[in-house]
């Protein structure tokens, strides 16, 4: 038989306010334990919450960003448990009225773009981390608690485990690029877990559901989700039940393993937090928040592509963060092709930045000067092997292009006469290859051009110097 | 020294310690002694802090002779209920579970108090975590009503009516979640008053019921409950349920007439197994309103009758979420039993709690539950929206609502603990001025034939403590039964003899 794969994933998206969601504590990540604490977010006896309106600001920018639905009223609840990292023994949540309800994200695949729908987008806090030490007993850090998350639930729309990895590029791109998160998953600011059920192709009703937790990075996810699909067909195949049950991934197993024998099932009696008040705003304040959203990734991956004539790969890789495509088209503005550019971006620029642990931000060659570099090339002043040496001198001084290039007497030979003279020499010092050539041996023609191009130490016109050797052979 | 300087009203002292004429640390010694002798008979305070109070008030003094300008209650000693967190005082909600929490810092209203030139006595006793309508379900002590000391105080804020009726501080705070403060205000024969829902910030005031919670004065007349209320009101930025609404001059609501003033007097409230004493002395005080030119009309509270079912499930429920934190992982106490989490949990919870807050808790874990939230919560809700709704209408044809504050006086210690429904059914004049947010004040309209005061409460509309003020002291004016103060025949060893 074969059956349809249907996963759906929850999202947790720690938003990037300066103070906690319900005090004033600072929001970062790290530091001693317990260092970032008040007695609110310790959830002392009598003390109450506040709602950070900058958490909710950045909320419904994301809910905007995801098409979602603003109804303009959402309340907090609270949803009970019992845990040590919780200090209240509730998580101040949003159950009945999210702040953001059902919209959508449109992500790329191998097919086209696929519309994949968004449960909702809700806020919450945080929860404390717990320590472990040696000798058996167990700390509780509580820095984390309270900073806000914005819990974002997808539709059960995804097919494939890849899909599932797309959708997480996607996301994060999109949170990145309207500045509500850091979105990094090693700090945490960016955590998943996954759903996953199969069902008969073609059948409606949805088979039973696994939960996966412990998702370190995307890939993971990816992972996890193939273990999961091959696990749960096996089963099926055998006629074997699927249990409903919440299992971990163990990356180094590379297998999701069972966390429950068997699911307990939680009642977090949700209900209405009376220490809140409703959060109301306008109809009107939808709209504005929608005008104010920068281009979305997947609407600029669209437009570098028919702009500026990048292949899909390029424009995927050039519009992933905001920062790098805001950088190409800095410099393609100021002049630089738009191909060339992609490929120095993509290559040199990155590879640097990466080597030198530099983010886009912090790169050393300004979008404008790289543009003047591509310039330099593309009217023959310097040959592109040349730029590569003066783009690595760029990357350590910042220089102008232009001034490394007059400074370190690099220009490129175009004089003709300079060059015939060069080519008599070469082919006299290497008769095999120029009777080669002559005898029909096309390839000779590039060792030629080489012994040339390191007679002038690379600054030759590499064209020209083709030209003339062809003339002179033929 | 003036012996008598514990009997003051607090606008005498706050007056007379301003003025120099008496100096606050004596205000504080004469409670103090008042305090050390009847203690052993009435119980009120779980904690009294004579050195930090002597500490206040001498600071308090330097200040003033230094020029300071006076605070509002410039030496005025203020008990506060065991829930109020003071920064540096053990805080325990009358529970054994809060044992050993010392509070970092200062409830607003406590704030507030030290900013007006308060004087902090000590804390008082109360039910279990404010759940109980006699004292009698504290985790360390009982209290003894004044006036009888085989009777309840009331509760849960019997700490609180207790310390006023007797002498030991001018005023107290306390806290009403269902009658909490009304209800012993009237048992022990004081004034005391539930603002209205949003009124005084509950920042540092430990919740058993957040929607319902109000913290409030206890004075032995209106004109300090007036005073007191003054400087506790106000929006506060740490509350976001406290209103933005700005605070009149509560005290010039006082001495003015009522005449021609329309109070309505719910036909409901005589329907409901009234104590015989309690429906006389309920009459008696309508005649006396009439006699000050009041109008005394009757009104309709059709769904006043579901208010116990409603609270019970509210309260509950907000209470078995509130609860939680108490799981012996941050402070407080913990039970050295049990071998992992699950069972350090169970063990601290089931030791730690008593009777009737595992009671409460289980009901309002119990009302939230999947598949129950609906049947019980939910309509919980609705028939509390209706009840205001009474209350609403009602306030279309009258200005205050008067009724009893309890169906009976002060009973017999031990004599209703076996049976909870029945403790719970007397709250039903109180629970639903909580339900329906509104402020009210309970006042001695007169006593029962043992001589036991007999409550009557004002209601107003939101907001509009200045009408229940105005009413109340025209009342108090009137009828003079603030002035019949209980008698404790204090056992001459424990007497303080003047040093
Ligand atoms: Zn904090």
């Amino acid at each position: 038989m074969n059956y349809e794969t249907v996963i759906g994933l929850e999202v947790h998206v720690q938003l990037k306010t300066e103070t906690k969601i319900f005090c004033s504590c600072p929001a970062g990540s790290g530091g001693e334990p317990n260092t970032r604490v008040c007695p609110v977010c310790l959830g002392l006896p009598g003390t109450l919450p506040v709602l950070n309106r900058r958490a909710v600001e950045l909320a419904l920018r994301a809910g905007a960003a995801l098409n979602c639905g603003l109804s303009g009223f959402s309340k907090f609840d609270r949803k009970n448990y019992f845990y040590p990292d919780l200090p209240k023994a509730y998580q101040i949540s949003q159950y009945h009225r999210p702040l953001n309800g059902a919209g959508w994200l449109e992500i790329p695949t191998a097919a086209g773009k696929k519309r994949i729908g968004v449960t909702r987008a809700h806020l919450e806090e945080d929860a404390g981390k717990l320590v472990h030490f040696e000798d058996g007993w167990s700390g509780v850090d509580y820095n984390r608690t309270g900073v806000p998350l914005l819990e974002i639930v997808s539709d059960p729309d995804l097919r494939r485990p890849r899909e599932a990895y797309e959708y997480l590029k996607e996301l994060r791109s999109v949170m990145r690029y309207i500045e509500v998160s850091d979105c990094d998953m090693e700090k945490g600011s960016f955590r998943c877990d996954a759903n996953i059920s199969l069902r008969p192709a073609g059948s409606r009703e949805l088979g039973v559901k696994v939960e996966i937790k412990n998702l370190n990075s995307f890939k993971a996810v990816e992972r996890a989700l193939e273990y999961e699909e091959i696990r749960q067909r096996g089963l099926l195949e055998r006629r074997e039940p699927v249990f409903q049950e919440t299992r971990l991934f163990n990356a180094d197993l590379q297998q999701t393993i069972s966390m429950r024998s068997k699911e307990e099932a939680h009642d977090y009696r949700y209900f209405p937090d009376p220490d809140l008040v409703p959060v109301v705003f306008p109809p009107e304040r939808t709209g504005e928040i929608r005008g104010q959203l920068p281009e979305l990734p997947l609407a600029r991956l669209t437009r570098f592509r028919e702009e500026y004539g990048l292949p899909d790969y390029d424009a995927g890789v050039l519009t992933a963060e905001r920062s790098l495509a805001d950088y190409y088209e800095e410099a393609a503005v100021a002049g630089a092709g738009y191909k060339s550019l992609s490929n120095w971006v993509m290559g040199e620029l990155l590879g640097k930045l990466n080597e030198a642990g530099l983010t886009i931000e912090e790169s050393p060659i300004p979008a404008g000067r790289l543009a003047g570099l591509l310039k330099l090339i593309e009217e023959g002043t310097i040959s592109g092997k040349i730029a590569k040496r003066v783009f690595a001198e760029m990357f350590e001084s910042g220089e102008e292009p232009a001034r490394i290039v007059e400074r370190r007497g690099l220009l490129q030979i175009s004089d003709r006469g300079e060059l015939e003279g060069i080519v008599e020499t070469v082919i006299t010092g290497h008769p095999g290859p120029a009777a080669d050539f002559r005898g029909g041996k096309e390839a000779a023609i590039g060792f030629l051009v080489g012994q040339v191009m390191k007679a002038t130490k690379g600054q030759a016109n590499p064209k020209l110097v083709n030209q003339l050797l062809r003339a002179r052979l033929s | 020294m003036n012996a008598k300087l514990n009997e003051l009203t607090a606008r005498e002292t706050a007056g007379l310690v301003a003025r120099r004429e008496i100096s606050a640390l004596e205000v504080a010694e004469a409670c103090l002694s008042r305090i050390a002798a009847v203690e052993p008979l009435v119980g009120s305070f779980l904690r009294v802090d004579g050195e930090g109070a002597r500490a206040m008030a001498a600071d308090l003094d330097r200040r003033l002779a230094a020029g300071e300008e006076p605070g509002p209650l410039c030496g005025v000693p203020v008990a506060l209920k065991d829930l109020l967190c003071v920064k540096g005082w053990e805080v325990t909600c009358g529970s054994k579970i809060l044992k050993g929490f010392f509070s970092p810092y200062d409830a607003t209203v406590v704030r507030k108090l030290r900013a007006a030139g308060a004087v902090f006595l000590g804390q008082t006793n109360m039910d279990e975590f404010a759940m109980g309508s006699s004292t009698e379900n504290s985790g360390y002590q009982i209290t003894r009503n004044p006036w009888d000391l085989d009777r309840v105080p009331g509760g849960s804020s019997g700490g609180s009516a207790a310390a006023v009726a007797a002498a030991e501080a001018p005023v107290a705070l306390g806290s009403d979640t269902g009658g909490s403060i009304r209800q012993p205000a009237a048992f022990c024969g004081v004034a005391g008053m539930k603002p209205t829902y949003g009124r005084v910030s509950r920042y540092g005031l430990v919740a058993y019921a957040s929607s319902l919670d109000q913290i409030g004065p206890f004075a032995r007349d209106v004109g300090d409950v007036a005073l007191l209320l003054e400087a506790i009101s106000g929006h506060d930025p740490l509350d976001s349920t406290s209103a933005p609404i700005p605070v009149p001059a509560y005290r010039d609501s006082l001495g003015r007439e009522i005449a021609g003033m329309k109070l309505g007097v719910p036909r409901q409230c005589f329907a409901a197994g009234l104590e015989e004493g309690v429906e006389r002395a309920f009459r008696e005080s309508l005649e006396i309103f009439r006699g000050l030119g009041a109008e005394i009309i009757e009104i309709d509270l059709p769904r006043i009758p579901h208010s116990v079912a409603c609270y019970y499930i509210i309260s509950t429920a907000e209470a078995s979420s509130n609860l939680a934190r108490f799981d012996g992982v941050q402070y407080g106490y913990r039970s050295p039993a049990g071998e992992n989490l699950v069972e350090m949990y169970e063990a601290t919870r089931r030791d730690g709690f008593g009777e009737e807050v595992k009671r409460r808790i289980l009901l309002g874990t119990y009302v939230l539950s999947s598949g129950y939230y609906d049947a019980y919560y939910a309509r919980a809700l609705q028939a509390r929206r209706l009840i205001k709704d009474d209350f609403d209408k009602a306030f279309e044809r009258c200005e205050c609502v008067l009724m009893p504050t309890s169906p009976t006086t002060a009973f017999e210690i031990g004599s209703r603990i076996a049976d909870p429904l029945r403790m719970y059914l007397s709250d039903l004049f109180t629970i639903a001025v909580n339900l329906a947010g509104l402020p009210a004040i309970s006042i001695t309209g007169g006593f029962d034939a043992s001589g036991l005061p007999v409550g009557i409460q004002v209601i107003a509309p939101p907001f509009e403590e200045e009408k229940i003020i105005r009413t109340a002291s025209a009342f108090e004016a009137g009828a003079g039964f603030q002035d019949r103060k209980p008698v404790l025949s204090v056992p001459p060893a424990a007497a303080p003899g003047p040093s």
